[in-house]
């Protein structure tokens, strides 16, 4: 009996038989005029997954605003944000769902313009599977080649070639042969295991869910019945077993569980497992559900496992099988795609988030870039939007990884801004690096304490920012004559004397801005590691790379000092004519003028020169040391 | 699920694992989350996950219900019912001012008392109790203008929703990273479909609401939708005169804007056969989103759920 039959005949054999179907999530791509919206259109509209109400609707907008005259518009049933529809394209991600009796599939659409790889990454993020549309007419175009290149770069494993508008084309198999030869070209570059092509009319309907009488030469399935056949899972419950702890469990003193969702192969109770990074062994004892404990649990799967020993495991932390565990680095070779429209800024700290762990992060500048239309590898400084790098990145703490290739759960990672909070980039990681590895950190046996119960003081870094002609240096200058005079040691790492020589090679670019400040910060730390009282009077206008310098410090060492005169005043006094070439147009990427300065906002100490003579702001300084038990009374 | 898993997941349990994962990420990451709790079909599964997601523990969360002072009787019944079994706990907000000004959607009309008792009360309630982080039971398939809808979903702490700036998702790793005072409307069940709830429901014998069911329940026809009178407010025109029918309800909200449809479906089984028979969306039940078209997103502009 046909399935659907059964909906009215028998509903608990209709229910039985939809209850065990699979998922497939896959991703759409074409070029604008592809005919992607009418190809998912018409699988909804196929599998019945359009209601009447709906179908009024759109026989109302077809007549209205749609592109095939009296017929209906299939583009229109996907096309979402009001916007959107009246521009006439789709400019996000946008998901549709629909079911056969076999499997559900989960649909990411993808627009098809230029400012496309952010949406298209994203989209492929999540698929299994990535079905490209090419115009029959029109061949295998750059943009084919691009989505090719970017479904393999997001590790999408299957490709199907949906060469459409095949009834434009006499239903021509030698058109079809030639395409599908031209691609698979291509295609030998990249790495892509499964590749099918098929001949296809969205707009005709051939080859979409039945087969097509105009092409008795193709004997392959139609796209549907492909879809619905392909096996997308095994290589995934294949997977050594990984699992990143989400939450950890603990209702009362007697049950400790950590819960997460399983990135990769079984798990089964007794196995033996390693938790990372710390190297811990043990066994699971159960794997508890609200149903019941299982016998086993595969990739994708939501549990709360429990281990034989007690050991401290936090969010984050990975349980894995003790056979191949994942490796653990801090330093790691990466693709990275940037997804902002303010570029990435090598050197800056972002925010990394893994499979659930969030660290601290910073990006070297890129080995290259990859053209998406040529793949044609191309040297770089940054990235700009939809750019594709490769880039070394280091972490602030070792973290368990595999390579994305190997997994894509635990291999990937987005980048997060720390002004904006946005998600600012995401990475795939290909090796560690053996660099951190193989430089051990030397034991001196003269170390911070000993040099700072030398000195008789404990050091720290006063941080003095604020706009140029702000006071900085000379507040700071006056800071350390009366640190000297007590007997204190100390040192000024100021900004233009540093420039003449450390940074010398720096300009004042964003990216630039970024490099000197860090230098800076590592020298400071240096400083500190003598026993130093270290001034810093940098401008340091990037709140991000002052929450850098911070973060290397110990608590307690770093004091952040925000000289707080307004651009006004700071441009009155502009005592080293600055300002002025900067408003003639003589100096680019001046503070205040035509580049950004992100004032603190919780300093420790706040000075406003306006009704504060050099003097008191000293005076101010020196009590706050001594607040913080730095120097004494 | 079952007790054995197979190497091949359902449809189901992918959607439930992904669900699970999301809340986990959401209770590790925010300060002072909520589940938003509506009573309806959609809130009983989410709610059942929740209680999946941190077996053998508690949600650590409170639910939230927004209750207008127009939903059926039964369905404040089954929601008390409901959470005292589960021991739960419970925060419900009604807009005072609306109440004290007798705002309902027979004398204000549907658009007025939706803003003032649904979404106005919703903002006060979020603001009262100073939530950072809200699940919703929200799916990408319920209306056009969702299908774009982030799981992770970024409100101003004026509660407005910017459809030209949300952030990526990427893979299952969600960036829940937020500024001082703003919030995020969480919604777990996104990728679910109404079937695949209805699905998720008879297999796991989730409890449900009676007005589910077909029974014969007092209703008059008005403007071509069938209404209950569930109360004595219901203000009755002249040619109107409640009568018996066998009807049931596909959406649950407040009462004198839900459409019941007549039907004989009185168990999972029939409502599920009825549901795939039948040629109609479900939101077609719902009185406001007639409005005009792409009405729905321009209620989650102004910060309607």
């Amino acid at each position: 009996m046909h399935q659907s039959d059964l909906i009215s005949s028998d509903i608990d054999a209709y229910l039985k038989a939809h209850e065990n179907k699979s998922l497939l999530r896959f991703i759409t791509c074409g070029s604008v005029d592809d005919g992607k919206s009418t190809l998912i259109g018409r699988l909804l509209y196929e599998s019945k997954m359009i209601f009447e109400d709906q179908l009024t609707a759109l026989e109302q907008d077809s007549k209205k605003v749609g592109t095939q005259g009296e017929n209906i518009d299939f583009a229109l049933l996907v096309d979402g944000l009001a916007a959107e529809r009246e521009q006439g394209i789709t400019i996000d991600v946008a998901y549709r769902f629909f079911a056969t009796e076999h499997r559900k599939f989960i649909v990411a659409d993808t627009p098809g313009h230029e400012q496309y790889t952010r949406n298209m990454a994203t989209g492929a993020s999540t698929a299994d599977l990535a079905v490209l549309l090419i115009d029959a007419r029109q061949g295998v175009l750059t943009q084919t080649k691009r989505h090719a290149f970017i479904a393999s770069q997001l590790g999408v494993r299957h490709i199907v070639l949906a060469v459409n508008k095949m009834d434009l084309v006499d239903y021509s198999e030698k058109v079809f042969n030639e395409i599908d030869d031209d691609f698979k070209t291509f295609a030998d570059q990249l790495d892509i295991p499964n590749l099918h092509a098929i001949p296809v009319s969205a707009l005709a309907g051939d080859n979409v869910v039945d087969g097509s009488r105009y092409m008795p030469w193709y004997e392959g399935p139609s796209l549907l019945g492909y879809l619905e056949g392909v096996d997308v899972e095994a290589e995934e419950t294949s997977l050594p077993f990984r699992m990143p702890v989400q939450w950890v469990n603990r209702p009362d003193l007697d049950f400790r569980g950590y819960a997460g969702r399983i990135a990769g192969g079984i798990v089964r109770p007794g196995d033996d497992v390693r938790v990372l990074p710390s190297g811990k062994q043990s066994k699971i004892a159960r794997i508890v559900t609200m149903d019941s404990d299982l016998d086993e649990a595969v990739s994708g799967q939501s549990v709360t496992l429990t281990l034989t020993d007690e050991i401290d495991i936090s969010r984050g932390d990975v349980i894995a099988t003790s056979e191949t565990p994942p490796e653990i680095s801090d330093q790691f070779d990466t693709t990275i795609i940037w997804l902002s429209e303010e570029p990435m800024l090598p050197g800056r700290s972002y925010r990394m988030k893994t499979s659930s762990r969030l660290v601290s992060a910073t990006v070297n500048a890129p080995k290259h870039k990859t053209d998406v239309n040529t793949l044609q590898k191309l040297p770089a400084k940054t990235l700009q939007l939809n750019e594709i790098g490769n880039c070394t990145l280091a972490v602030d703490r070792p973290i368990a990884f595999d390579s994305y290739n190997e997994n894509r759960q635990t291999g990937s990672f987005i980048l997060i801004d720390r002004m904006t909070n946005n998600t600012v980039g995401m990475g795939m990681i290909n090796f560690p690096l053996r660099r951190a590895a193989n430089i051990h950190w030397q034991n001196l046996d003269i170390n911070k304490a000993a040099n700072a119960e030398q000195k008789g003081q404990s050091p720290a870094v006063l941080w003095f920012t604020g706009l140029s002609g702000s006071g900085k240096s000379t507040i700071a200058n006056e800071v350390q004559r009366r640190l000297f005079a007590s007997g204190r040691h100390s040192f000024i790492l100021d900004g233009d004397n540093v420039r003449h020589g450390l940074n010398r090679d720096l300009g004042f670019t964003d990216a630039d801005r970024v490099e000197n400040i860090r230098r800076v910060a590592e020298v400071s730390k240096l400083m500190v590691d003598a026993g130093l009282i270290t001034l810093v009077s940098f401008i340091s206008p990037f709140r991000a790379e002052r929450e850098l310098a911070r973060n290397l410090m110990e608590e307690g060492e770093f004091i952040e000092i925000f000289v707080n005169t307004p651009l006004s005043v700071a441009e009155t006094r502009d005592p080293k004519g600055l300002y002025k070439k900067a408003r003639a147009g003589n100096l680019k990427n001046f503070t205040g003028i035509d580049s950004p300065y992100e004032a603190p906002e919780n300093p420790e100490i706040e000075i406003n020169t306006d009704d504060m003579s050099v003097e008191d702001a000293a005076e101010r300084v020196i009590k706050g040391l001594i607040e913080r038990g730095i120097i004494e009374a | 699920m079952s007790a054995t898993a197979q190497i091949h997941l359902t449809h189901l349990q992918r959607l439930e694992a992904e669900a699970i994962h999301i809340m986990r990420e959401v209770v590790s990451e925010a300060q002072n989350p909520v589940m938003l709790y509506s009573v309806g079909k959609d809130s009983a599964v989410m709610l059942h996950l929740a209680m999946k997601a941190f077996y053998p523990s508690k949600p650590p969360f409170p639910l939230l219900h927004v209750d207008t002072g127009w939903k059926f009787k039964e369905m404040i019944s089954f929601r008390d019912d409901l959470v005292a079994k589960l021991g739960l706990e419970l925060l419900t907000h009604t807009n005072p001012e609306g109440l004290a000004d007798g705002i309902g959607p027979f004398t204000h009309g549907s658009a007025v008392h939706t803003d003032i008792m649904k979404t106005q009360a919703l903002k006060q309630a979020l603001d009262k109790y100073e939530f950072d982080a809200a699940f919703g039971g929200a799916r990408r398939d319920e209306e056009k203008s969702r299908a774009k809808e982030r799981i992770f979903s970024f409100r101003s702490a004026q509660h407005q929703w910017d459809p030209k700036n949300q952030r990526p998702e990427l893979w299952s790793i969600y960036n829940v990273q937020k500024h001082e005072g703003e919030s995020i409307r969480v919604f777990p069940l996104s990728n679910w479909t109404e079937l695949d709830i209805w699905q998720y429901i008879h297999l796991e014998q989730i409890p449900i609401v009676p007005l589910y069911f077909a029974a014969e329940r007092p209703v008059v026809e008005r403007d071509g939708t069938l209404i209950m009178v569930d109360d004595d407010r219901m203000p009755l025109r002249d040619d109107e005169q409640p009568i018996l029918k066998n009807v049931r309800f596909r959406t649950l909200g407040c009462y004198p804007l839900t459409g019941a449809v007549e039907s004989t479906a009185d168990t999972l089984q029939d409502i599920i056969q009825e549901m795939l028979l039948t040629r109609t969306s479900e939101r077609q039940g719902r009185v406001i989103d007639h409005d005009q078209s792409a009405s729905m997103e321009k209620k989650k502009q102004e910060g309607y759920f």
